[in-house]
């Protein structure tokens, strides 16, 4: 049987939109509202699905309590109550769009022990979220 | 190729307990789910089937046959029941999430005859689910993979 776990998890982070290749003009046209230089913050969302067989002695996949200590150390504990572009070395270098943080979250959560990590989700908002399941980015430019 | 869904809620009772394990290990793994007396949940079960509307109809399958064939297997089956001793499809199984979508998929995937089953979703809560797509690799290819 071919079966994914998905379980949800949520952070709460501040970002600013700005990426130091372009000139304070063009940021304020491309990134608009989120270029303010305070920053503003929202509560993500983070969909986390694995794959793998199913032990037949627990009938799980990998147990949610592993799952959970896994997202949690990884993610959620370095994340919420943070500012992004201060807080998480990555995003010092990339813009921490939802896009990225897709990746990031992805990237750290891909050694995960019990299970073959198959997708990441996060809603930004109930109105948009993003997807990434681990194909090297640019790869179908 | 046209994915139709159709959502249902069942509300039932199960526990998490191996007889291979001690009362230790089965504390230990299964954690609150382990409790003897048992735990309920409200489900919510998403089916989607595959195909092509029909020319005629304009429709992939009857939406009310559909809806028949989920509660005949389904709601008939699972709705206000204690899942480890009320279903006998789950016996011996522990009635995890991925065990009951399992079971679910197996139950239905015959009785679609119309179109193909797609994909099987269970939310144990909305914060936990599991999608079955059945002996196949073809969740990679199709939408929805993971939403």
């Amino acid at each position: 049987m071919n079966i994914h776990l998905t379980r949800r998890y949520r952070f709460a982070a501040s970002h600013r939109l700005h990426s130091p290749q372009l000139g304070e003009e063009e940021n304020k046209r491309v990134y608009g509202k989120c270029n303010n230089p305070y920053g503003h913050g929202h509560n993500y969302v983070v969909e986390v699905a694995v794959s793998g067989p199913v032990d037949p002695g627990t009938g799980m996949i990998a147990n949610l309590s592993d799952m959970d200590a896994f997202v949690e150390r990884e993610v959620i504990e370095p994340f919420d109550h943070t500012y992004l572009n201060e807080e998480i070395s990555e995003f010092r270098e990339r813009v921490p769009t939802t896009e990225n943080i897709c990746i990031e979250i992805f990237n750290r959560l891909r050694e995960f022990p019990r299970a073959k990590l198959e997708r990441v989700r996060v809603e930004e908002t109930s109105l948009n979220s993003f997807e990434y399941t681990g194909e090297p980015v640019g790869s179908r430019q | 190729m046209i994915y139709l869904t159709r959502k249902i809620e069942f509300s039932a009772s199960h526990l998490y307990h191996n007889p291979a394990f001690s009362a230790e290990e089965n504390r230990r793994v299964f954690g609150k789910c382990n409790n003897p007396h048992g735990h309920g949940h409200n489900y919510v079960l998403e089916v989607t089937v595959a195909g092509d509307p029909d020319p005629a109809t304009g429709m992939v399958l009857d939406l009310k046959e559909l809806k028949e064939i989920l509660q005949r297997e389904v709601t008939d089956r699972m709705d206000h029941r204690f899942l480890n001793y009320e279903v006998p499809e789950l016996a011996g199984q522990i009635p995890t999430c991925e065990n009951i979508a399992t079971v679910i998929w197996r139950l239905l995937q015959p009785k679609i005859t119309r179109g193909s089953l797609h994909r099987v979703r269970l939310y144990e809560t909305p914060d936990l689910f599991v999608d079955c797509y059945g002996e196949t690799n073809g969740a990679e290819a199709a939408p929805g993979g993971s939403r």
